[in-house]
């Protein structure tokens, strides 16, 4: 005879506001089989825990079911706990009272009435809950790190130097991502490039890392402990292991005019090019689409010069095949360019830039080796104009957020250009400072009163060229809304951070969620910042939303800590609900009559084929079988089958059929 | 589909040009543009300032009409209303109990029914897609096509055009041969209702406009707004004495250069009422 006990949690407000707990207790604790009926406010709490596990023991409960929050949230808790009063943890269920009752409706009866039904639903599902136990897998002690920047590169080092193997996959020619473009960094406007170069020199050394440049993730299948990674390696038109990186073949390229990445535009590279000097591998690829070889089937100028023949033209792309445990993105993030702004002249006008290319002006090893010259003529700009929130916090923009790094990098921009040009004047037009972070305040302060940065607080509404100089529109708020109008020599845009290119299609490779605004998106905002809602793949850096560097790298290790946790295991234990072809004894075997029309459908390739054989070896009948391990639990198979012979372990057919019916009968 | 129009005061008043080429445009394209009948003000400036429900109830009495007339779109010429019907027409369709207690005021049933469209929609729809071979005198100058604020404002509303950098107009102009340009004041304000009230701040502002039009070369300020035709055209004087500058650029309605480019005389176009002379070779 079934015991259930039913656990209603008022979870503070959030589910009693809008519903009567009491009356749901009351009307649950009449069901037949019921024995216990009970409301209390924070049930995730030790004593609300407490609670369950001496209800258990006083009852002698058979099933469980906990009225509060979405399952996602607190399943595996009050399993833990049942588990822990000796209840096998799957006869716990949970009726999500808070988002699929509470939250979404106003407080009515009717309300009261959807959370008492929600509640008899799983009232009626855990009676036929049967025993299950977790399922055990082994874990691949090898994590893929996709992206190389700075988070990238951190996590990448972590993990290695817990000692597993990591296999770091960059899609450009080098590692080292935006930050390898910036030229001295707030807080401390310490020198970019010298702080993160030795780390990707420490990468492309390090015993346990395996660097793949130029490569992209083909595909992903698999779970936590077992992914099957393809890891597509771009034909790099040169054999890596002769080639020496002396450079001569770069110099000799016919191909000059390509517009080069790493300097946004402000300056050419070759067809076969090393990204910049300190670049990690320093070896140079062909751009094939730009090279003259591959568009007019002659040239071959690099494969002549190139003293230690190591130019391949005919190389083909390379897919590797490897065995993953867990997954670390840190792609990073992109942002907006002038052409996103018909206001500021749709990057019509050339002096008006973002800010990623005025760190490449302010850069020692840029296009300007560091001097402050504007594009359109190389002269000095003595009037510059910094616009922050351009394109961030502008829901007209379908840009709600706040892209963070901007106010902090502006300050660091009028500073560089303060320290570089000491006549010149330098505004900032913002909507607020936002230097939220540890001597961020300090630093912006100095930028205003030892710099002498005008900060004007107002937007700027158009930016137009006349007679050679910016004219720059915009208001001053704290004047009244004062128009204001400066005549600018350069503008530079702090343009929105956004995801970067390609993020959707891998996170849909990958299977993990991302925001409307295509950033990655955490398990948790609050309590699983670092996971994805897909075990063993987690996130680090600018890929999850515009962030600085110490927020990149903390949450780069981060994530390594949770992959070396994962490592820590001997195996992984997975959850039970998976699907399970039925088996009987011989000569039926199963009801499966082996059409394996579920083979196809299923997403995981778990299904296998097994066969039963008469002693001689002869084919008896061949049947359908799950692999545990493979099996995600989606149900697809089973919703197929004709026969009628699959069913998933904690909604079996009866389970769900029992959920339906209770909603129909009265009760 | 039948189309009407609803001409609000000025295309009676100040903007008896525009109206007329309007209608020569009709006729000249077999176009049916019946009136709303017993139409009323659509609340201008004035009304929203002051009162919530008189703002909703002016522009709904004249949709309930254009709805009891069978039309199934009305063009509203005038950027102005324009703007204050449309607006009145989301709000309504967003919340239908404002819309029964506005429908209460009026005491007229009102369902939303009509679209509305501006002077460019229209053209879009039914008279670029016949301009061909119709042509005589194709526009070949450079035009600074003006959009002012109201057409493309608010974008939520409206859903009009780019609000920053629209070109509807610009679109319109080149097809009948004109070389739009490039300058930074589509939409800048031309000093609007403040016509009456502070000329000295429209000279300032307008002036701005002509400018800046004149000084990149262009040969004509094409709008489609008569307040915005007041101001630049019928204030010229008051600008260029603030300006201490002659400046002669005409001021001409996309409906008139239309007109003009498909041959019809310029009085039938009304070309002969601005303050501005307009010479077109
Ligand atoms: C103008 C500007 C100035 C800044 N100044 C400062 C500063 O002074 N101080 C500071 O703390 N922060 C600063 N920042 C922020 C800093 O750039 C970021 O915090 C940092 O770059 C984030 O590192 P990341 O590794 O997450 O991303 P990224 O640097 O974007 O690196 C991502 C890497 O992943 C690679 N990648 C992308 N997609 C794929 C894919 N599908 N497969 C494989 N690889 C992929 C990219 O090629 C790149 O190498 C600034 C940012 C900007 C825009
Ligand atoms: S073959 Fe291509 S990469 Fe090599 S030198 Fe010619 S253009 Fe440059
Ligand atoms: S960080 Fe500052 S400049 Fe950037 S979006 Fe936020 S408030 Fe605007």
């Amino acid at each position: 005879m079934a015991r259930i006990g039913v656990f209603i949690c008022h979870c503070g407000e959030n589910i009693s506001a809008t519903v009567d707990c009491a009356k749901v207790a009351e009307t649950i604790g009449k069901l037949r089989h019921v024995v216990l009926s009970t409301e209390y406010k924070y049930m995730c709490s030790d004593p609300g825990q407490t609670l369950i596990k001496d209800a258990i023991k006083e009852y002698n409960l058979t099933g469980v079911v906990v009225s509060a929050c979405s399952p996602r949230m607190h399943e595996p808790t009050f399993r833990r706990a049942c588990a822990e009063a000796g209840l096998n943890p799957y006869m716990c269920e949970m009726a999500n009272l808070r988002e699929h009752c509470s939250w979404v409706h106003e407080k009515n009866d009717i309300t009261t009435e959807k959370a008492i039904d929600i509640v008899r639903t799983q009232v009626e599902k855990v009676k036929l809950n049967y025993a299950l136990q977790p399922i055990k897998v082994p874990v691949t002690r090898r994590a893929l790190v996709i992206g190389g920047g700075i988070a990238g590169i951190q996590a990448a080092l972590d993990i290695a130097n817990t000692g597993h193997r990591v296999v770091m996959v960059e899609r450009s020619p080098s590692i080292g991502g935006h930050m390898s473009q910036l030229s001295e960094t707030f807080p401390t406007l310490d020198c970019s490039q010298c702080i993160l170069t030795p780390r990707m020199v420490e990468v492309a050394q390090h015993p346990n890392i395996t660097l793949y440049t130029y490569a992209e993730v083909e595909s992903v299948e698999g779970f936590i402990g077992n992914f099957k990674v393809k890891i597509r390696k771009k034909a790099k038109s040169l054999d890596e292991k002769i080639c020496t990186g002396c450079g001569l073949c770069t110099t000799k390229c016919p191909q000059k005019k390509i517009p080069n990445e790493f300097e946004q535009g402000m300056g050419n590279r070759p067809a076969i090019y090393i990204p910049f000097p300190q670049a990690v591998p320093n070896k140079p690829v062909i751009d094939r689409e730009n090279c003259t070889y591959y568009i007019k089937g002659k040239c071959k100028v690099c494969e002549i010069v190139c003293p230690t023949k190591a130019i391949r033209f005919d190389q083909p792309d390379e897919i590797l095949d490897l065995d993953i445990g867990a997954i670390v993105i840190a792609t990073g993030f992109d942002v907006k360019h002038a052409d996103f702004f018909p206001e500021y002249g749709y990057g019509k006008y050339k002096d008006v830039i973002d800010g990623l290319q005025f760190e490449r002006l302010a850069s020692a090893s840029g296009p300007t080796s560091g001097a402050i010259l504007r594009p359109s003529d190389g002269q000095v700009p003595k009037n510059i104009v910094f616009v922050a929130c351009a394109g961030s916090r502008d829901p007209a923009k379908g840009i709600e957020y706040c892209s963070k790094i901007c106010c902090m990098y502006t300050a660091k921009h009028a500073m560089l250009y303060k320290h570089k040009v000491h006549e010149g004047k330098a505004y900032i037009f913002y909507m607020d400072i936002r230097a939220a972070g540890k001597n961020y305040e300090e630093f912006v302060r100095r930028a205003i009163e030892e710099d002498h940065v005008e900060y004007v607080r107002g937007r700027i509404s158009t930016i137009y060229e006349k007679n050679g100089k910016l004219i720059v529109k915009g208001a001053d708020t704290l004047l009244g809304g004062q128009p204001v109008e400066v005549e600018a020599d350069m503008v530079v845009l702090a343009t929105a951070g956004v995801a970067n290119s390609g993020a959707e299609e891998l996170a849909q490779k990958l299977h993990v969620s991302y925001d409307s605004h295509k950033f990655f998106a955490e398990a948790h905002p609050k309590l699983k910042p670092v996971e994805t809602n897909t075990a063993g793949i987690f996130l680090a850096g600018a890929c999850q939303n515009p962030k600085d560097i110490p927020d990149s790298v903390s949450q780069a290790s981060g994530a390594a800590v949770k992959v070396a946790g994962l490592f820590s295991q001997d195996e992984l234990t997975r959850e039970p609900l998976v699907a399970q072809v039925n088996r009987m004894a011989p000569p039926l075997y199963s009801t499966c009559v082996g059409c394996f029309l579920c083979q196809p459908v299923c997403p995981y390739q778990a299904i296998e084929r097994e066969e039963f054989k008469a002693r001689d070896g002869k084919l008896i009948k061949a049947v359908a079988k799950i692999n545990e391990g493979l099996c995600q639990g989606c149900g697809t198979c089973v919703a197929l089958c004709r026969s009628k012979s699959i069913d998933l372990h904690g909604y079996s057919n009866q389970q769900v059929y029992a959920e339906v019916m209770a909603l129909l009968n009265e009760y | 589909m039948k189309t009407g129009i609803y001409p609000g005061c000025s295309l009676n008043g100040s903007a008896r040009d525009y109206n007329e080429s309007v209608f020569a445009l009709a006729e000249a394209f077999g176009l049916e543009l019946e009136q709303v009948s017993d139409w009323n003000c659509c609340g201008a400036t004035a009304a929203h300032n002051l009162n919530k429900d008189l703002s909703l109830a002016l522009p709904a009495r004249i949709l309930a009409l254009a709805e009891k007339n069978g039309m199934d779109e009305i063009i509203v010429p005038c950027a102005a209303c324009y703007n204050r019907l449309t607006l009145t027409q989301t709000e309504l369709r967003k919340d239908p109990e404002l819309r029964n207690h506005v429908s209460g005021i009026i005491e007229m049933d009102y369902k939303g029914t009509s679209g509305i469209i501006n002077v460019i929609e229209w053209i879009d729809k039914y008279i670029t897609p016949n301009l061909e071979g119709r042509i005589v005198i194709p526009y070949a100058h450079k035009v600074a096509c003006y959009y002012g604020c109201l057409l493309v404002r608010p974008h939520k509303v409206l859903n009009y055009d780019r609000p920053e950098d629209p070109q509807s107009m610009d679109l319109v102009m080149s097809k009948i041969g004109a070389e739009p340009i490039y300058y930074p004041f589509k939409t800048e304000c031309c000093g609007a209702g403040l016509s009456i009230s502070r000329t000295d701040i429209v000279s300032k502002l307008s002036g701005k406009i002509i400018e800046d039009a004149e000084s990149r070369g262009a040969e004509a300020i094409i709008v489609a707004c008569p307040m915005c035709h007041s101001n630049l055209d019928m204030r010229r004087n008051d600008i260029n004495k603030y300006w201490g500058k002659e400046f002669k650029i005409p001021v001409i309605f996309i409906t008139q250069a239309i007109g003009h480019a498909i041959g019809l005389t310029d009085k039938k176009i009304g070309l002969k009422r601005h303050f501005v002379d307009v010479k077109i070779s």
